[in-house]
């Protein structure tokens, strides 16, 4: 189980507890976090659950898979450094305390 | 006057409606939403779960690298903080539409003042004797996700009825269990509704590589059982396929039975315009439910997430009196073994294809053109080309069969 908090692009901040296993994207709709759509549910194939990641901890998580990388470049609004699919990320306890940022579109 | 004013005053607004609450159902509520609509919404499901995420069924799910709690589209907290009131287990008997009524299996009426149908569809059964025995099994649901989840654990022998999308990630995901796993398709070829011969060649050879047992022209004549469960399916060749699971994905059939209740036009799938609205202005239906004439006068019938979520988004705004046509291309994906497909546009009546990639190292795009033209593209493992490749279709760009197969030329620069 991980705290992880999303800020939407308007600035919202939601605090959401998502269990060990889960992706990042699962606990953020299910929680109704409203700045991820994931509409493929989480196969990598739409590229509507982008975010940008906490700089300090991007460098923690596993790299994105060729997959996600070239999704990654194919993202509605800007993709920076940090970006990720958050569909691609498990969430584990040392994800406690991540603050991930919502970009200004998805679609 | 008075009359009248006071009859305004003390009505309170029935609100919108929405029938099925799956994937369409549920964008049809959330861009209502969006739309700025602040009303009531109630969105209706005969299923006991909230909307969920079809396409992980036949691929996580059976797998087993998902849980159930994860397939959830949106959480609770969700529909209260949209104010949207989800009833589930419910389910809509009949549609009134004079009175502007839904009347639910518990007898209930509800008025409304727009009303969506997002029914979906349900697995087409086989014709033919067995079809009811034990251990046959279609996919649509979470249910029967459940039981065929259930069966392959116990299975050893899977025989899979019917070569499309369906069927095919069902005989992956039992072929990587390490199961026994035989595809019989009746057509000449896999996928033989909706993808081109290169790309159904493509998915034969890889299946087989795998392992799985690929028959084509193989017509099912018959189920036999033991005791009142499957043991084997009988071809018309006369050949018997021994089998303790038998999925069936041979299609699906669109669910009309309210529309055509209540005389809606139907031509199998509720008849609907590019902005999903049925011939009375207070309905729209969306999803896989629906067939589609386009501004072209085509029908068409497509069975997508995407397809559910654009119509979802359209009908939204016609039910406020907006038109925002769906137009853009459709695409689709299907992940079999670590294969990701990737498909844009209508690939149907093409008369020329071009590769970008190569098929035998499994990356690849294949670019199909009508008369010059780019009408869609089937991306295996190469997901760049195919999300350039929606802008390239949705702007009309003129891309070349040369520039296409040419790995130098960077796609994107006519996207820009
Ligand atoms: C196993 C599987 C894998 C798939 N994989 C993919 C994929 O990889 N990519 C892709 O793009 N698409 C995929 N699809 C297709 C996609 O899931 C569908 O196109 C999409 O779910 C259609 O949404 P819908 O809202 O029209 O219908 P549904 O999601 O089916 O929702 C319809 C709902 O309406 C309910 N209903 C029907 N009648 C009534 C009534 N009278 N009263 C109350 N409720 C009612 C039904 O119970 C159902 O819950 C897959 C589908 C399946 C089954
Ligand atoms: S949910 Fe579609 S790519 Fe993440």
């Amino acid at each position: 189980m991980a705290k992880v908090t999303f800020i939407e692009h308007d600035g919202l901040e939601q605090v959401v507890d998502i269990p060990t296993g889960w992706t990042l994207m699962q606990g953020a709709v299910q929680s109704g976090v409203a700045g991820i759509e994931g509409e493929c549910g989480g196969s990598c194939a739409c590229a509507t659950c982008h975010c940008y990641v906490d700089e300090a901890l991007v460098d923690s998580l596993p790299p994105p898979s060729e997959t996600e990388e070239e999704m990654l470049g194919c993202t509605a609004s800007e993709r920076r450094s940090n970006s990720r699919l958050s569909c691609q990320i498990r969430v584990s306890d040392a994800l406690d305390g991540l603050v991930v940022r919502l970009p200004e579109a998805q679609s | 006057m008075g009359d009248s004013a006071q009859a305004d005053a003390g009505m309170v607004e029935a609100g919108m409606v929405i029938v099925g609450a799956g994937q369409g159902g549920l964008q049809v509520a959330e861009s209502l939403r969006a739309e700025g609509y602040d009303g009531p919404i109630t969105l209706i499901g005969e299923e006991a779960a909230t909307p969920y995420h079809r396409p992980p069924l036949s691929k996580a799910i059976l797998a087993g690298t998902m849980e159930e709690a994860q397939l959830a589209i949106r959480g609770a907290e969700f529909f209260e903080r949209q104010r949207i009131a989800l009833l589930t287990g419910m389910r809509v008997v009949a549609i009134d539409r004079s009175a502007r009524q839904v009347r639910l299996e518990d007898g209930r009426r509800l008025d409304y003042s727009g009303l969506a149908l997002a029914t979906g569809a349900r697995v087409r059964r086989l014709p033919i004797a067995g079809d009811g025995l034990d251990g046959v099994l279609g996919l649509r649901s979470l249910d029967d996700a459940r039981r065929i989840r259930g069966a392959l654990d116990r299975a050893a022998r899977v025989v899979v009825i019917g070569g499309g999308y369906i069927g095919l990630e069902v005989a992956a995901a039992a072929r990587k269990r390490g199961l026994e796993v035989t595809i019989l398709e009746a057509a000449d070829r896999l996928l033989a509704r909706s993808a081109t011969p290169f790309l159904a060649g493509f998915y034969a050879d890889l299946h087989r590589g795998q392992g799985v047992m690929v028959e084509l022209g193989a017509k099912v004549v018959a189920l036999d059982g033991e005791g009142g469960r499957v043991s084997a399916v009988r071809t018309a060749d006369g050949r018997s396929h021994p089998a303790d699971l038998v999925v069936v994905g041979v299609g699906i059939v669109p669910d009309t039975a309210l529309a055509e209740g209540c005389g809606l036009a139907c031509d199998g799938g509720v008849l609907v315009d590019d902005c999903a609205r049925t011939d009375d202005r207070a309905i729209v239906a969306v999803g896989d439910c629906t067939a589609r004439r386009t501004g072209t006068g085509a029908l068409l019938r497509l069975e997508s997430v995407q397809n559910a979520v654009e119509q979802g988004k359209s009908a939204a705004a016609a039910l406020l009196g907006r038109e925002r046509p769906f137009t853009a291309a459709p695409w689709f994906w299907s992940d079999q073994y670590d294969v990701k497909l990737q498909i844009v546009g209508l690939s149907a009546a093409h008369d020329r294809m071009v590769l970008r990639g190569s098929p035998e190292e499994r990356r690849f795009s294949a670019f199909y053109f009508r008369e010059g033209a780019l009408v869609a593209i089937d991306s295996v493992n190469r997901p760049a080309d195919h999300m350039v490749g929606r802008k390239l279709l949705d702007r009309k760009a003129a891309l070349t069969p040369d520039q296409a197969a040419d790995e130098t030329f960077p796609l994107a620069s006519l996207t820009r």
